[in-house]
């Protein structure tokens, strides 16, 4: 299977028809978006086992729960903002108090929804998925990684939301790097700061990295594609180690990775500490490049933060 | 003994249970329990394939009461079947229980469905249905929605998806005894003219006295011969029937009741 440069939303379709070749109660549930997925071969493949409940994203959860009621294992999939905030509800209840095992995706997150703008930009899925007891939630941040995590989430049982970027691919890890669902990603080791990072940030954080390291900042950069459960373990190892922590996502910096970050820091070893992702605001219409720039999220952002931090080291 | 007969007595039973655990826990959901003991009877002890020695079993009906508040009559349905013992029914919303205000699959023996939030166990039986339809499947999906429920718009999202995909083993009912916490429906946000609107989410449509368990037996069995449609069984019921002290009141959907009032209501029951 090609994983590198490839849309991966290509990649998820390929594993998903893998999955389901091996087992007869895989089956998608979507809700008039299967085009923007394209997961039309899978619905050719298995029309029986493909359900498009049309533009109703509280039933798609409620029929995805009754499926897998019935010993089906559905994957749901939808943009971002109507996968989490417009149905945490029924995830809530529906599938995770039932102790149903759904997997579902949001694709296009954050400043992802580009010219969809403000009402398709989720800057608070995170948040929401990760205040539902018993949900996993995972941020893959290119096809290497998906294609590692993916018979993880299958095997796991219970309620997994899969953060996914749907055009493009980060090209972050070469074929072969494997990653372990709920473990933390060390890219690299660093002695005056680590910075913490998910999805889209991860490649920024790695050309910080690269740019600190001019200025003679030794800056480590850990992976968080694991949301929750959070690696606690590893992160409070590598704050240990440096002793000033960064946090980089493609969301609020209200109860995102930087919030989660944080309360396993305040908990266990409190160091200096600075968030970059969007403050408390909306999104708007724009190209992703222009979105990043005017949210504080592209490399030179972490960098400043960087700086920032060590001031208070 | 004769059908109707049997149907009424167990439904009188389900009544009865239902009044005396709500009447030692000192308040409950009446209105709405008492109105759906009829069909349950017909349920319970007529129509589904279940089997209280082996709840689980694969290829049984399954029933999904979407108006989850009305559990306490669905537990005694469950211990008069045989799923639960009889003095587990008085454990209703006691510290630490399994048997909560809402039914849940996961802590009660033979309940199939989590329920409580309007709307979404409606939602999950179609789930429940399309899944009997992939497996092309002989077993049945029975649902029961609530009248004030029906305001719910995921009632009508699962609808429209039931029907435009002839989902023909899914059988729901309304409990449509006309009344919801702040007042009758037709005050609040009207659902008339109910037959209607679900014949036009392509469903077929029944609608007849919801107390009447042969009325209700009958019914059923047309919906089976209906096929390439999801059947709508409109039960006109009346809201807390078969106590005195509830029976066609708003203030019933969860009222205090002390165990003199369900006492008195259970010998009048006879």
């Amino acid at each position: 299977m090609e994983l590198k440069n490839k849309n991966l939303r290509d990649i998820y379709v390929d594993l998903l028809l893998e999955e389901a070749e091996k087992n007869p109660n895989v089956v998608i549930v979507e809700a008039d978006l299967s085009a923007a997925l394209a997961s039309k071969r899978f619905f050719q493949k298995y029309p029986n086992r493909a359900i498009n409940v049309g533009v109703a994203e509280a039933n798609m959860i409620g029929v995805a729960a009754g499926l897998a009621n019935m010993g089906k294992l559905p994957f749901t999939h939808t943009f971002t903002p109507f996968a989490s905030r417009r149905v945490m509800d029924q995830v809530t209840l529906s599938v995770a108090y039932s102790q149903l095992n759904v997997k579902m995706v949001g694709s296009d997150p954050g400043v992802m929804a580009q010219l969809n703008g403000g009402t398709h930009m989720s800057l608070e899925d995170i948040a929401v998925m990760r205040a539902i007891p018993t949900m996993t939630v995972v941020e893959p941040v290119d096809g290497v990684q998906l294609a590692s995590l993916f018979p993880q989430i299958v095997k796991h049982n219970g309620p997994v939301y899969i953060r996914l970027m749907r055009k493009g691919n980060d090209n972050v890890y070469d074929e072969g790097e494997t990653f372990e669902l709920g473990k933390a990603k060390v890219i690299k080791e660093g002695k005056d700061v680590t910075i913490f990072c998910s999805g889209i940030e991860v490649k920024e954080s790695v050309e910080a990295e690269k740019l600190l390291a001019e200025k003679g900042i030794s800056a480590g950069v850990v992976n968080i594609h694991t949301i929750k459960p959070l690696d606690v373990e590893t992160i409070v190892k590598e704050a240990q180690r440096t002793g000033a922590v960064v946090t980089a996502e493609n969301h609020n910096i209200i109860n995102g990775l930087g919030s989660a970050v944080a309360e396993a820091l305040v908990e266990n070893c409190p160091v200096v500490m600075e968030r970059v992702g969007t403050r408390d605001h909306f999104g708007e219409v724009g190209k992703q490049d222009f979105l990043m720039e005017k949210y504080g999220l592209k490399a030179h952002h972490i960098v400043d933060a960087v700086e920032k931090v060590l001031k208070r080291k | 003994m004769e059908k109707r007969a049997y149907l009424e007595k167990q439904a009188k039973e389900i009544r009865k249970h239902t009044l005396s655990c709500i009447g030692k826990l000192g308040v409950g959901h009446v209105g709405g329990s008492l109105s759906i003991a009829d069909v349950l009877s017909v349920l319970y002890f007529d129509q589904m394939n279940i089997d209280p020695k082996n709840p689980a079993k694969p290829d049984r009906d399954r029933f999904v009461l979407s108006k989850g508040h009305g559990g306490p009559a669905v537990y005694a349905s469950l211990a008069l079947k045989g799923y639960i013992p009889m003095d587990q029914l008085c454990t209703l919303n006691q510290p630490n229980t399994d048997l909560p205000s809402h039914t849940d699959k996961n802590r009660t023996t033979g309940v199939d469905m989590t329920t409580g939030s309007l709307g979404q166990g409606f939602s999950a039986a179609i789930g429940m249905a399309t899944a009997i339809k992939i497996d092309d499947a002989p077993y049945y999906v029975y649902a029961i929605i609530g009248d004030g429920e029906s305001q719910e718009g995921q009632i009508w999202e699962a609808a429209m998806f039931g029907g435009s995909h002839k989902l023909d083993h899914m059988i729901a009912f309304t409990d449509y005894n006309k009344m919801q916490i702040d007042g009758t429906v037709e005050e609040v946000n009207g659902l008339d003219p109910l037959d209607k609107k679900w014949e036009a989410f392509n469903w077929h449509v029944q609608s007849i006295d919801g107390h009447d368990v042969i009325a209700i037996r009958d019914a059923i069995l047309e919906a089976k011969k209906v096929t390439g449609k999801p059947a709508m069984i409109i039960l006109n019921t009346i809201k807390g029937k078969g106590a005195d002290f509830a029976e066609g009141k708003v203030g019933s959907h969860n009222m205090p009741v002390t165990e003199d009032m369900a006492k008195e209501a259970i010998e009048r029951l006879g």
